[in-house]
């Protein structure tokens, strides 16, 4: 027996089956369309400006944060920054810096070795974070690379530069309050000078 | 007892004050001034707390926790933001000096002053006024001075001068002034001033050798391990990075050295990376050098060197579980201890008093709590510090028994202090030269041996009727008896402390026998404490061997084929003569050690054993508690354990051991004997994890992992296996609170990175680690205690010319090893004899004079030092000191023909 609401049932359907080839014949103009203008903005890309450059025959331009090699710089007078504090080492998440603290007749520490390996580096900058007197900080240098991982090691002598890198002006010692040779007791910025244990003034 | 912090509810005891409470519940309260060991003065103003009457006080009012005892309901606020603010205003204040140079302080990382500052949240500099500056004093090889960085905490005097009788630091000028140091530059005389590094809370006080080849902290791989330069045993952890030993610091034990321990322990491991150390086996072929072979050469010439018979030397400075490979090795009755003559007489003589009498030895607590003591014979000071200076505490009790009566709690240190009127626990020391407790002692008594072995027992005869006395004693000494008997009788608890450093029989027998007699009065067996020299005295003694000159015996006996000779340098045991008639009947000399001495030089084959940082093992103390020893780091070379060693030879030899790792050779030790079968529990066995994990002997932040050994190799080694222990060589593993005692390889916890985190391992009381202090006591009394009393032997001999030779012990120049550390080795005075003024009269000499001294068949060129106080007709001879032969001689006859030196 056929009833009023299975005829309906059957011109939905019907109608249904209409709307979705006409929708489907929609779909493939618009993916034509797409496709036309995919090709025309490729066309148009041509006549751009280019993005890509010949490397390594042309360098790229990095800007001075960029997280590449590592350094160990100078202070402005010269002198090692690094102070073997060990902060760069705790703080390296993938633990590839190793150093030996040691120590000049005068009292200033520095190290006695300093190695990174380069082949464990993921260059996140921790270390350049980490390092109280700027001694430590990455350059915008990437062309590292080795045949062999044991070139990628680095020591000290590998590592250190001869200028101060981004930050000119800062001197560790000259804020820190241990004497070393040149800056005695009360000679760094805010000391006074140094107390006379036997004075009897108040 | 219930106290309320931030409205909860904990429990509480009377005696102690809110901040010893707040942190034994594991509750960060901020604190510099207050020490567990030392109490509170109130100083810092660090603690604050907000303190409420009852619930419904909403105002409350700022109290410091360290001087306010918890009482019955105290409602205390630690989290009130008023509280908090005045905490951190507090940092702030004692940071405006601070210099700011933590990259190059050797402190930093483990630094209380970081940890506070982080905890109370001030990270900001507001002040811009200038930063008083001071300058720094040379203090000696041992400690580095940054007087800048001071806090003024007051720690490193209330140390120094209050507790370890020092007194040459002090507190100068005033308010931010404020100086801790010498009069002037000079070399720090106390043997406890390493501990300023441990107990200045931030880095005035640094550990000189360690800064030399310093690093962070968190970059030490560590292990428990025991001191081994005396026989007390005090826990340390040995530390290295680099495959070099850095440095020793202390480790908690309450029943043994508590949070201090002396500069020989803490700087004496110098000998580990010294030039005399062996790192390879050691050949002589012919009559040539000595030379480095390798090990397959070198086991081939030694199971040739071991076909005949064989006898091994034994040794009390090596572990009980190579004594007892060296013992199985050779048979029972070709085993003799390392000691011989009047050192294994008197070893021996402690060996039947800690076995066969009811005394009881006192742990370090117990020396604490003594309240009449009596030192017999033995300079303590100079032969087991550690127990000197717990003396020097238990001289206090009478001032806190006095507090106590005005209801003053014995942690508040100043008023303690005041109602004592200086007042002191009888101590009454009896030794043949002055010694450093003289200046506390009730009563002091010289003497030679038998003078004070004579004291003794009239001491023990007048305590108790029964016990042997001796007639004849001059009216003096006689009262002095009575005097000391009465002082010890009506003690409640008191103590005996004598030691084998005077080389009497009579006088350790004197000592026991005043123990019994006041065991006797007691009704429970009295505290004796003996101290001996080396690490493993009593171990030796109980594994059982014959003395030295039985080994000499044996040798003029019947040829030997072999000796081998464990860890021991026999130039130090017996007479050059013996020594060389004894290398005569002797084919072959093997000895095994990490040190080249003057044995090791005339042996045939060395091989390089372990020292103690190096390997594992069990050493049992003067107490008789064995306790257990770990590898800190697997050593470069070809270096060993010796016990390892042994039982590669006893394998040659065809006797098969079955030892894979440590713990079958230690059950085998322990089914060996009765009384050494409790050594199994000294310590968890290799197979012990927790939550299936080893314990991590580095710290999570262990640093360098990559890079250390790029150098070397690019690839990173696996971190090498340890058979042994439950402990890994490797930054993974457990490590937290639920670590065993006995296995803590160093002290943190989150928030916590200096020393002071020990709290969080402590049980409620402070006096125990939480699962009790470690090690295991060998030797109780009364189980088989058969002996009455000693008879009382010490008959005066004829004093004709002679004069009774004193041993001398030197804090740092007695123990072999510890003077072969660099900056120990420049505290070691030069040799010189120690004479009384009327004797010095008698023979023309003045102090400073280089005098001919007669020592039996050795005569010897040194200086005489005219010393006010020594008994008439004695000699101090110095027994031990670097380039002093051994000395066995009673008598020494000083030769009329001085030379006069510079006097002094």
């Amino acid at each position: 027996m056929i009833d009023e609401r299975s005829i309906a049932a059957a011109k939905r359907a019907q109608t249904s089956e209409r709307t979705r080839s006409e929708s489907w014949l929609w779909s493939q103009v618009a993916v034509l369309l797409s496709q036309i203008r995919s090709m025309a903005e490729v066309f148009l890309h041509g006549f751009r400006r280019r993005e890509t450059i010949q490397y390594p025959e042309e360098k790229p331009y990095l800007a001075p944060r960029f997280r590449g090699r590592i350094v160990l710089t100078r202070d402005p007078d010269g002198n090692e920054r690094c102070v073997a504090c060990y902060l760069c080492a705790v703080a390296c998440p993938v633990d590839c810096i190793s150093l030996q603290k040691t120590e000049d007749e005068t009292g200033r520490w520095y190290p006695e070795w300093f190695r990174i390996n380069f082949s464990r580096c993921i260059y996140c900058g921790l270390c350049e974070e980490a390092c109280p007197t700027y001694a430590i900080q990455l350059t915008p240098d990437f062309e590292m690379s080795e045949y062999d991982r044991r070139n990628m090691v680095y020591e000290k002598e590998h590592l250190l530069i001869s200028g101060t890198g981004k930050y000119p002006g800062y001197s560790f010692y000259r804020v820190a309050g241990r004497a070393i040779g040149g800056k005695d007791k009360g000679e760094a910025e805010n000391e006074a000078p140094p107390v006379d244990v036997r004075g009897l003034m108040p | 007892m219930p106290i309320y912090v931030d409205n909860r509810e904990y429990p509480a005891a009377p005696e102690k004050n809110l901040l010893e409470h707040c942190l034994s519940l594991g509750l960060n309260l901020p604190y510099f001034c207050w020490h567990p060991a030392m109490g509170s003065v109130g100083a810092c103003r660090q603690c604050a707390v907000k303190q409420y009457r009852d619930e419904r006080d909403t105002e409350g009012r700022i109290v410091m926790a360290c001087m306010t005892p918890a009482a019955e309901g105290l409602r205390i606020g630690l989290d009130e933001p008023e509280a908090r603010d005045f905490r951190a205003r507090v940092i702030e204040w004692l940071m405006v000096n601070h210099p700011h140079d933590c990259p190059v302080c050797e402190e930093g990382g483990e630094c209380h002053l970081q940890d506070m500052t982080v905890m109370t949240g001030h990270n900001y500099r507001r002040y811009r006024g200038l930063k008083r500056t001071h300058r720094n004093q040379y203090l000696g090889p041992f400690l580095n001075h940054e007087m800048n960085r001071c806090i003024a905490c007051y720690r490193c005097v209330r140390f120094y001068q209050d507790y370890a009788g020092g007194d040459d630091l002090r507190a100068f000028a005033s308010h931010h002034h404020v100086y801790f140091g010498r009069h002037e530059d000079g070399v720090l005389e106390s043997e406890w001033s390493g501990n300023l590094a441990e107990v200045c809370p931030t880095g005035v006080f640094t550990d000189k050798p360690f800064s030399k080849h310093y690093v962070r902290k968190w970059d030490l791989q560590s292990a428990p391990s025991i001191c081994v330069h005396c026989g007390h045993g005090c826990n340390v952890a040995a530390q290295e990075r680099y495959g070099r030993l850095r440095r020793v610091v202390n480790r908690f034990n309450g029943d043994v050295n508590g949070y201090f321990i002396c500069d020989r322990g803490r700087y004496g491991h110098g000998f580990v990376t010294a030039p005399t150390r062996v790192r390879a086996p050691l050949l002589r072929t012919g009559n040539r050098e000595l030379e480095a072979v390798g090990v397959d050469e070198a086991l081939h010439a030694a199971s040739e060197m071991l076909a005949g018979r064989v006898i091994g030397i034994g040794s009390p400075r090596a572990s009980l579980e190579a004594n007892f490979a060296l013992k199985r090795l050779v048979g029972d009755d070709a085993f003799y201890m390392g000691v011989g003559g009047p050192d294994a007489a008197a070893l021996e003589a402690v060996h039947a008093i800690r076995t066969e009498t009811a005394t009881r030895a006192p742990t370090l607590i117990d020396v604490e709590n003594a309240d009449a003591m009596l030192v017999l014979g033995e300079d303590v000071a100079s032969t087991a510090p550690r127990m000197a200076l717990a003396l020097r505490q238990a001289t206090r009790n009478r001032q806190k028994a006095i507090a106590s009566g005005l209801g003053i709690p014995a942690w508040l240190d100043q008023p303690v202090r005041t109602a004592g009127h200086g007042q002191l626990s009888p101590l009454y020391v009896a030794t043949p030269v002055p010694t450093r407790l003289d200046a506390i002692a009730a009563g002091i008594f010289r003497g030679s041996a038998d003078e004070i072995a004579r004291l003794g027992f009239a001491i023990a005869a007048r305590i108790d009727a029964r016990a042997p006395g001796v007639d004849d004693l001059t009216r003096d000494v006689s009262e002095l008896a009575a005097r000391i008997a009465d002082a010890l009788a009506s003690a409640s608890r008191p103590l005996v402390v004598s030691g084998v450093s005077i080389r009497s029989v009579a006088v350790l027998e004197a000592a026991a026998n005043v123990a019994l007699a006041l065991g006797a009065k007691l009704g429970r067996p009295a505290d004796l404490a003996l101290a001996l020299p080396e690490c493993n005295s009593m171990g030796l003694e109980l594994l059982g061997a014959r003395s030295l000159d039985d080994a000499l015996e044996h040798a003029e006996r019947q040829p030997i084929r072999a000796a081998i000779v464990l860890e021991n340098d026999l130039a130090r045991r017996m007479p050059r003569a013996a020594l060389e008639r004894f290398g005569e009947r002797v084919e072959h000399l093997i000895v095994v050690d990490h040190t080249l001495h003057a044995t090791a030089r005339a042996a045939d084959l060395v091989l390089p054993a372990a020292a103690f940082a190096e390997g594992d093992g069990t050493l049992v103390n003067n107490e008789g508690r064995a306790q257990r020893f770990f590898q800190a780091y697997v050593p470069d070379g070809e270096i060993r354990e010796s016990w390892r060693w042994l039982a590669e030879l006893a394998r040659r030899r065809g006797i098969e051991c079955g030892w894979a790792s440590l713990d079958d050779v230690i059950a085998d030790c322990a089914a060996s004997s009765r009384r050494l079968a409790p050594i199994v529990d000294a310590a968890p066995g290799a197979r012990f994890r927790i939550a299936d994990r080893r314990i991590a002997r580095e710290p999570a932040r262990y640093s360098g992992r990559t890079a250390m050994h790029a150098n070397v190799d690019i690839r990173e080694p696996k971190p090498p296996e340890d058979p042994d222990t439950p402990l890994a060589f490797s930054m993974e593993g457990y490590y937290g609170p639920r670590v065993p005692p006995a296995l803590i390889p160093f002290f943190r916890a989150p928030g916590w990175n200096s020393n002071q985190s020990v709290h969080k391992f402590l049980d409620e009381t402070g006096r125990a680690l939480r699962g009790g202090n470690p090690g295991v006591r060998l030797v109780e009394p009364g189980a088989d205690a058969r002996r009455a009393y000693f008879e009382a032997r010490a008959s005066l001999p004829p004093s004709g010319d002679a004069l009774r030779v004193v041993p001398l012990a030197d804090v740092f120049g007695s123990d072999e090893l510890a003077a072969l550390s660099p900056p120990v080795a420049e505290r070691i005075p030069e040799p010189c004899v120690v004479l009384g003024p009327a004797d010095a009269d008698a023979r023309g000499i003045v102090d400073g004079m280089t005098a001919e001294i007669e020592l039996g068949e050795t005569s010897l060129a040194l200086p005489v030092r005219v010393v006010p106080g020594l008994a008439a007709g004695t000699l101090g001879v110095p027994i031990g000191l670097p380039g002093m032969p051994f000395i066995a001689a009673e008598t020494a006859k000083v030769g009329g023909r001085g030379t006069a030196g510079d006097p002094r």
